[in-house]
C-alpha cells in the first residue's frame, strides 16, 4: 500500500496564535467592564470605533499587498491592537481620535513594517504617542470616575461628545477632570506637598478614585493569563518590581514630594501596560534574561518619565523607547546551549 | 537518588501509550521475503558476502562490517538469496539503496549458537569483538555499532557510569516497556555483562514514571540478582526525556560538552533494546536477527508488541495485525515526534526500527498553515538544548548559515518540542534540517573546490619546477658544449678587468 509522506513532528501543534489573542481578549474583559463602570460609556465608544477602523484598516492594506485577508483579520492581533489603544485613550475623547489612532496604529506601525510579526514597535502604543503629541488637548479629557459623576451624564450626551458635539462648557468641566498622575505633576510643580494633593476629591485611598478598581481588574485579568502560560511572569513581574522599588526609594527618601509605590503601580497605564502591552510577543525580548532586562528598562523609563519628563504617564514612551533595544538585549543574553560554556 | 531537570521539554505531550502498553509481546509469522539492507546503522555500509543464488541458514552473516564504525548483517531464518540490488529502505530520503534478499524456505534452519559459559572468564576484547560480530547497534533509534561504543579501553577516559536508558518517552511506542516487564532478568544480566566489560561502578536503569508494572518487575529482578551497583530509577515523564543529553544531565546532572561524547565525562549510555540483544549474543550465543517492535495507532485493526525478524516487510507484520483500517493516512517509522514517514508498505523494519504507527488524519497534522512568527518565544522555553529557535528561524529562512551555526544550530536533536508549541504552526524542525544540510553540503563543496586548488596549485608548480630543471638540463648542456668546443678557453687565466669592477 502506497501513502503520503510529510516530516516530524507529525503531531499537531497544541497551540495557535487566534487562542492566544483569544485568552488576552478574555483577561482584558474584567478591566473593560470596570472601565465602563467607572467611566462610562465612553470607553465602548472608544473600543467600537478603533476595532472596526483597526479591522477595515487591516483588511485594507492585506488587499493592497495582495495577501489573503480572512486568515490574518481572525487572528485577532488588530482588535487586541485596537483594544488596547481604546484603553490607553481618554474616555471622553472625540471619534476621530480612536479612528485616527487605529489606523496609525495598523496602517503605519503594524504594516509599513511587514504586518505581524515583523514590526519592531508596539503599534498600540506607537499610535497613543503620535495622538498624544499631536493633539494634546483632546488626549486629556477622561470622564470623572463614576463615584464623582454628576447626574445628566447620560448615553446620548456622551454619544454627542464623542460625535465631537461639545455641549456646554460647564457641562464638560463637570463631568472632566485630569487623571491622577496628571494631577499629582501639576500641583507638584505649583508646590504643594503629596499629603495636600491627595486631600483632592479625585484621590482615593491609594491612587485616583476609579483607578484603583480599574487596575486591580487588570491585574486580575493579567494573573489569569499567566495562569494559563499565555504569558510568563518575567515581563509583569520585571516592570512592576522595578517601579515598585524605585518609587520606594524616592518615597522614603522624600515622602512628601514623590507619591506612594502602590499609587505609581494603580495609577495610569502600569497595571494594563505590564501584563498587556509590554508582553506583546512581537516586540518584547525574547530570551529569559532579556526580558527581565527590557521589563526593568521600562519600569525605569516610565518612573523617570513619571516624575520628571514632560508627560504625566511614561508606560508608552518608555515602551517604545525600550523596543529599539529588543535586539541588543536579545543578542547578549543569549541562553547558555546545553553542553556550552 | 537526586534528579536534575534539563531545560524546557514537553511534560504535557499526549503519551498513547494506552493503546498498546498493555499487549505482551507475541513473536511474528515468518514472512516469505527477508529484506536487509546492507546499511542499517551509522557509518560505513556493510559489505555482502553472499551471492545470489546462495542458500543461507539463520544467524548466518551475509554481509561484512565495513571498518570500524560498521556493522555486519545476519539472516533471521533459512532460505535463498534472490537479489542484491536496491530496494526501498526506512530512511526519511526515500530513496532505495543496496539490500540483500532472502526467499525463505519455511524450514527454518539455524546455525547452531555458540554461547559463551562465564563471560567473567572471556577477556573483555573477546566479549567486545563479540558484540561486533553480533552485528548490534543502538536499538533505541541512533543505530551506532555498540561495540566501537564499549570499546573505550584504548580510550583516555575511565567508565564510572553505565546508564541504561528505559525511558521510552515518544508517545506511542511500547517495546522497550514490553521487554523490561517480560525479560527483566535477562536484561538485568545483560546489564551485569556491561558492567564487566565497561570496570563501571555504577549502573543506572532509568524507566519514566508512566509505567509502575515495569518498574515493579525490574525492582523485582534486581533484586534476585542482587548485584548492588545496579540500581533503577523513575524519572518524570517529560519528552524527550529519553534523548540520550537529556538523560545524562536528569540522571547525574552533567552535560555532554558540545562535540564530545558521553565517554569524555565517563558515561556509557545505552538503550535497554541494545541491553537484551547484548545479552542474547554473549549468554545464547545468538547474533542480532530479532527486534521487539510497536505496531500501533488508529490505522492498523489491532495493535501489537512484535519480536520480529529484522528484514520483514512492514506489510506482514501490519498484516499480523488483521490489517490496515480505513483511517490509516500516515505510515510512520519510529515516534511520532521523531520517526519519519514512509511511502509504502513493502520496505522493511531495520535494526532500529523500533515502532510502526499508522496514524489516521485524526492522530497526525496533515496539513499546517504557518502564520509568521510572533516572536512568543516558546520555542526557546521548550528548547531541550536551551536553543533560540526563533532565531535559528529567521536565519535558516533567510540561508544566513554562518549566524544560525554561530547560535550553535548544530546542537538542535530535532526533537520537536519547538514545532509542538509554536503557535503560528511554523515547521520549525524542517528548517533546521534544510539549514543543517545545506551548511554540510557547503561544507562538502568546500573541502572538494579546496583540494581541487591545492591539486591546481600542486600541479603548476610541478610544471614550473620542470620547466625549471628542464632550463637548468639545458643550460648545463650549453655549457658543456661552450667547454668542449672552446677547450683552450677553458684553462684559468686572470679575471678581466671588468669583473673587478663588477664585484
Amino acid at each position: 500500500m502506497q501513502f503520503t509522506t510529510s516530516n516530524a513532528p507529525f503531531i499537531a501543534p497544541e497551540n495557535s496564535v487566534q487562542k492566544m489573542m483569544l485568552w488576552v481578549l478574555i483577561a482584558l474583559l474584567p478591566g473593560i467592564i470596570t472601565m465602563i463602570w467607572q467611566f462610562g460609556y465612553g470607553v465602548l465608544f472608544n473600543i467600537c470605533i478603533a476595532v472596526s477602523t483597526a479591522l477595515l484598516a487591516e483588511a485594507a492594506i492585506l488587499y493592497l499587498r495582495g495577501k489573503p485577508v480572512l486568515p490574518a483579520i481572525s487572528d485577532l492581533s488588530a482588535t487586541i491592537t485596537a483594544l488596547l489603544l481604546a484603553l490607553s485613550l481618554p474616555t471622553l475623547a472625540p471619534w476621530w481620535i480612536p479612528f485616527v489612532g487605529a489606523a496609525i496604529a495598523i496602517i503605519i506601525a503594524k504594516h509599513l513594517y511587514g504586518g505581524l510579526g515583523y514590526n519592531p514597535f508596539n503599534p498600540a502604543m506607537i499610535a497613543f504617542a503620535i495622538l498624544m503629541v499631536s493633539f494634546p488637548k483632546a488626549m486629556t479629557v477622561w470622564t470623572l470616575p463614576q463615584t464623582l459623576q454628576q447626574a445628566g451624564f447620560d448615553f446620548s450626551s456622551v454619544l454627542s461628545i464623542v460625535a465631537d458635539q461639545l455641549p456646554a462648557k460647564e457641562f464638560i468641566d463637570a463631568v472632566t477632570a485630569a487623571t491622577p498622575l496628571d494631577e499629582l505633576k501639576t500641583q507638584l510643580n505649583l508646590g504643594k506637598t503629596i499629603t495636600e494633593i491627595q486631600q483632592a476629591d479625585i484621590f482615593g485611598q491609594y491612587a485616583g478614585k476609579g483607578w484603583e478598581w480599574v487596575s486591580c481588574a487588570y491585574l486580575l485579568g493579567g494573573l489569569w493569563l499567566m495562569y494559563k502560560k499565555v504569558i510568563s511572569w518575567h515581563i509583569p513581574v520585571g516592570l512592576l518590581g522595578v517601579l515598585f522599588v524605585i518609587a520606594l526609594l524616592f518615597y522614603l527618601l522624600e515622602p512628601g514630594h514623590a507619591p506612594s509605590p502602590l499609587f505609581h503601580l494603580l495609577s495610569g497605564g502600569a497595571i494594563l501596560g505590564a501584563f498587556f502591552i509590554a508582553t506583546d510577543p512581537v516586540t518584547a525580548a525574547t530570551t529569559i534574561k532579556g526580558r527581565l532586562i527590557y521589563a526593568s528598562l521600562i519600569g525605569l523609563l516610565t518612573y523617570i518619565i513619571r516624575t520628571w519628563g514632560g508627560y504625566p504617564d511614561g508606560i508608552a514612551f518608555a515602551v517604545i523607547i525600550v523596543n529599539m533595544a529588543v535586539p541588543t538585549i536579545d543578542y547578549y543574553t543569549q541562553p547558555r546551549v546545553y553542553g556550552h560554556h | 537518588m537526586k534528579l536534575w531537570r534539563f531545560n524546557g521539554g514537553l511534560p504535557a505531550l499526549a503519551e498513547h501509550k494506552n493503546e498498546s502498553i498493555h499487549l505482551a509481546i507475541e513473536t511474528a509469522p515468518l514472512p516469505k521475503q527477508l529484506i536487509y539492507p546492507l546499511s542499517q546503522h551509522i557509518g560505513a555500509a556493510a559489505t555482502a558476502s553472499v551471492n545470489v543464488g546462495d542458500r543461507v541458514l539463520g544467524g548466518q552473516k551475509i554481509a561484512q562490517a565495513n571498518g570500524v564504525i560498521s556493522a555486519p548483517v545476519h539472516t533471521a531464518s533459512s532460505g535463498t538469496v534472490v537479489s542484491i540490488a536496491e530496494h526501498p529502505i526506512p530512511h526519511p530520503s526515500g530513496l532505495p539503496a543496496p539490500c540483500i534478499i532472502i526467499e525463505t524456505d519455511e524450514l527454518d534452519e539455524h546455525l547452531a549458537p555458540s554461547p559463551i559459559e562465564d563471560f567473567r572468564q572471556s577477556p573483555i576484547s573477546e566479549l567486545i569483538n563479540i558484540v561486533r560480530e553480533a552485528g548490534i547497534v543502538g536499538l533505541g533509534g541512533a543505530a551506532f555499532p555498540t561495540a566501537t561504543k564499549l570499546d573505550v579501553q584504548n580510550k583516555s577516559s575511565n567508565i564510572q557510569t553505565l546508564i541504561l536508558n528505559g525511558a521510552e518517552c515518544e508517545p506511542y511506542i511500547s517495546c522497550d516497556d514490553r521487554l523490561l516487564r517480560e525479560r527483566a532478568e535477562k536484561v538485568i544480566e545483560g546489564i551485569d555483562i556491561l558492567l564487566y566489560i565497561l570496570g563501571a561502578q555504577q549502573a543506572i536503569l532509568a524507566i519514566e514514571d508512566n509505567s509502575p508494572e515495569t518498574f515493579k518487575a525490574i525492582q523485582k529482578a534486581t533484586a534476585e540478582y542482587a548485584n548492588p551497583l545496579i540500581s533503577t530509577v523513575k524519572i518524570p515523564t517529560i519528552y524527550p526525556t529519553g534523548g540520550e543529553k537529556q538523560l545524562i544531565k536528569t540522571l547525574t546532572g552533567k552535560e555532554v560538552p558540545a562535540g564530545h561524547i558521553p565517554a569524555d565525562i565517563g558515561i556509557v549510555s545505552l538503550n535497554v533494546g541494545t541491553v537484551y540483544a547484548i545479552q542474547q549474543a554473549i549468554v545464547e550465543g545468538l547474533p542480532l536477527t530479532t527486534r521487539i517492535i510497536t505496531i500501533t495507532g488508529d490505522g492498523v485493526k489491532k495493535p501489537h508488541n512484535l519480536e520480529a525478524k529484522i528484514g520483514t516487510p512492514i506489510k506482514d507484520l501490519i498484516d499480523c495485525c488483521n490489517g490496515y483500517t480505513s483511517v490509516a493516512e500516515r505510515l510512520i517509522m519510529g515516534g511520532p515526534m521523531m520517526g519519519f514517514a514512509l511511502p509504502t508498505d513493502e520496505i522493511p523494519i531495520v535494526k532500529a526500527s523500533n515502532c510502526i504507527l499508522a496514524a489516521s488524519s485524526q492522530e497526525v497534522a496533515t496539513e499546517k498553515d504557518p502564520m509568521p512568527c510572533i516572536r512568543c518565544g516558546q520555542c526557546a522555553s521548550a528548547c531541550p538544548a536551551s536553543l533560540l529557535p526563533q532565531q535559528l528561524y529567521w536565519l535558516s529562512r533567510s540561508d544566513q548559515f554562518q549566524k544560525a551555526e554561530k547560535l550553535n544550530l548544530f546542537d538542535c536533536i530535532e526533537c520537536g518540542c519547538c514545532d509542538i508549541v509554536c503557535p503560528s504552526h511554523i515547521p520549525l524542525v524542517q528548517h533546521f534540517r534544510y539549514a543543517k544540510s545545506a551548511i554540510k553540503s557547503q561544507r562538502l563543496e568546500k573541502q572538494s573546490s579546496d583540494k581541487a586548488r591545492d591539486r591546481f596549485e600542486a600541479r603548476e608548480a610541478r610544471l614550473a619546477q620542470e620547466k625549471a630543471e628542464r632550463a637548468e638540463r639545458s643550460r648545463k648542456k650549453k655549457e658543456a658544449l661552450k667547454n668542449k668546443e672552446k677547450p683552450t678557453l677553458a684553462t684559468p687565466k686572470a679575471p678581466l678587468p671588468s669583473d673587478n669592477v663588477e664585484n
